[in-house]
């Protein structure tokens, strides 16, 4: 449903990413996995349209996709960035309304209480300033927030850095359910086992190109190529 | 007279109403900076057109209708100016946004002076508001508690707007995190618009209001500006309260130097920027904390 074919982006005259091409598959979870600097969050701050597009194409569901991340967003993809990005000076309610809404198209699939259902410490935290949250929190109500754009993709990005290990396990078992749900996603993470439990497709970035692609089984199977482009 | 209780209080809304006329210019100004990072240097200048305007509406319908329709105009004026030159330059960057709009206020400069001559022009005050009311002990000119009420009729509303609505959350956010917002769907460069057409009217709407007490000159919108963005500094940028808390310092502050300390008062709001520049850069309130 998302291809991207030869792109290349970077940070004003750093070139980051050299020709990158992957697929996300309708109905499944991709995993972007790599070495630091590899060129993931790159890659996801491509696609939303936050970095430049300096050559090669990104086509999301048949489509080119647009160039500013408001279009973007209207198109049908929620990102959850790796600094989560919460509004400081709005509430927990307000971080959600706002993006409560739906770009055309029948009843919302994703209402404010069945996000609320599926991270309900989030309910008792509706009052409270954004920043009042910890890091947890922070990750479920930007995580909740993207799912109330009713997205056709949702994008993760690094979803438990800095999170304690039992919070990991709980986005882990919420992101599983998302996945149940059929709801596509790319993830970003560094955390092997974690993305690799998830995912059903894996890609591998190093130095700004896909240098691995195939299914999470198989990386899990593949010691060699774990050693060479994760360090694992 | 300094043991005047009746002093007091007329120098406390002499200098309310100062602030209040600082706040209607400061608040657009802030939140067009917090929101988009663009510095419109110009926005003295819409102010002065405010009063332009109301003075040629004045001549023919009256007060009031210089006071309803002035800040309209400022805002098609607001408008075309986003069209043509705002929107090309909001990537470009500070420097640039910062030597365009100051040359246009020497376009809006000249252009007062094309349109309606050097030499001063004068509003009546409004016959509803033209006597003097008692209040605490004194008598105060109705028209300047009007420009109080009013700037705290604004400030009520915009509190409102900006703290309990749909809008002024995306408005919030949009200054916390542009990015971000766009990334969730919020349509930022709209909400740049409305936010800016929003301030234009209302420096507008201070230029009408400050016009039967000062007399209305081409060069009121430069003489204005420096205040402005004293107060935008002081307060922080971005927010409401900075807005207000600023204009309230640099209203009793001016106030006050001037009949207490004459000899200092032009330096003593200068001496406080620099305290708050030195104790908290940012500004009392900045909406990014």
């Amino acid at each position: 449903m998302l291809e991207l074919s030869g792109i290349e982006s970077g940070y004003g005259e750093t070139q980051v990413l050299h020709g990158l091409s992957l697929e996300a598959q309708q109905g499944r979870v991709l995993a972007i996995l790599g070495r630091n600097g590899a060129g993931k969050s790159t890659t996801l701050k491509t696609i939303m349209g936050l970095l430049p597009l300096k050559s090669g194409k990104i086509v999301f569901e048949g489509k080119p996709i647009a160039r500013q991340p408001y279009d973007v967003a209207k198109s049908g993809i929620a990102y959850v960035p790796e600094t989560r990005d919460i509004f400081p000076s709005l509430t927990v309610r307000e971080n959600l309304e706002i993006a409560a809404k739906r770009f055309g198209g029948a009843a919302p699939e994703w209402t404010m209480e069945r996000v609320l259902d599926l991270f309900p410490r989030l309910g008792e935290r509706m009052d409270n300033g954004g920043t009042q949250l910890s890091g947890g929190e922070q990750q479920m109500l930007a995580i909740a927030r993207g799912l109330l754009m009713n997205p056709r993709l949702l994008i993760l990005d690094e979803p438990t850095e800095g999170l304690a290990p039992i919070i990991v396990k709980l986005i882990h078992d919420k992101l599983q359910d998302l996945k149940a749900a059929g709801l596509p996603m790319i993830i970003v993470e560094q955390n092997f086992g974690f993305a690799t439990s998830l995912a059903d497709d894996v890609v591998v970035v190093g130095k700004g190109q896909a240098v691995w692609t195939g299914s999470a089984e198989e990386i899990r199977a593949d010691e060699a190529a774990q050693h060479t482009w994760l360090g694992v | 007279m300094a043991h005047d209780l009746g002093f007091w209080t007329l120098q406390a809304l002499n200098a309310l109403q100062l602030s209040m006329l600082l706040f209607l210019l400061s608040i657009g100004l802030t939140v067009i900076f917090g929101l988009m990072h663009f510095v419109n240097l110009a926005h003295g200048s819409l102010y002065a057109l405010g009063a332009y305007f109301a003075a040629s509406l004045a001549a023919i319908g009256g007060y009031w209708m210089g006071f309803f329709l002035a800040p309209v105009a400022v805002a098609g004026v607001g408008i075309l100016l986003y069209s043509g030159l705002i929107r090309r330059m909001r990537k470009s960057g500070p420097m640039a946004q910062v030597l365009v709009t100051f040359g246009l206020i020497f376009v809006m400069l000249d252009l007062t002076r094309i349109f309606w001559g050097d030499l001063a022009l004068a509003i009546d005050v409004p016959t509803l508001f033209a006597g003097r009311v008692e209040l605490l002990g004194i008598e105060y000119p109705a028209y300047r508690l009007f420009i109080i009420g009013l700037g705290l009729a604004i400030f009520a509303a915009l509190a409102f707007v900006l703290g309990r609505t749909q809008i002024g959350a995306m408005i919030r956010a949009g200054v916390d995190n542009d990015a971000m917002a766009s990334c969730l769907g919020i349509n930022v460069e709209r909400l740049f618009f409305i936010v800016f057409c929003v301030g234009c009217a209302l420096a507008g709407l201070a230029g009408v209001v400050a016009a039967p007490l000062l007399s209305v000159t081409p060069d009121m919108g430069l003489q204005i500006l420096i205040p402005t963005l004293i107060v935008i500094v002081i307060g922080g940028l971005g927010s409401l309260k900075g807005a207000i808390a600023g204009s309230l310092i640099y209203g009793f502050v001016q106030t006050f130097g001037a009949v207490l300390a004459p000899q200092l008062a032009s330096v003593l709001i200068y001496a406080l920027l620099a305290a708050v520049l030195v104790i908290k850069p940012v500004g009392l309130f900045p909406a990014k904390g």
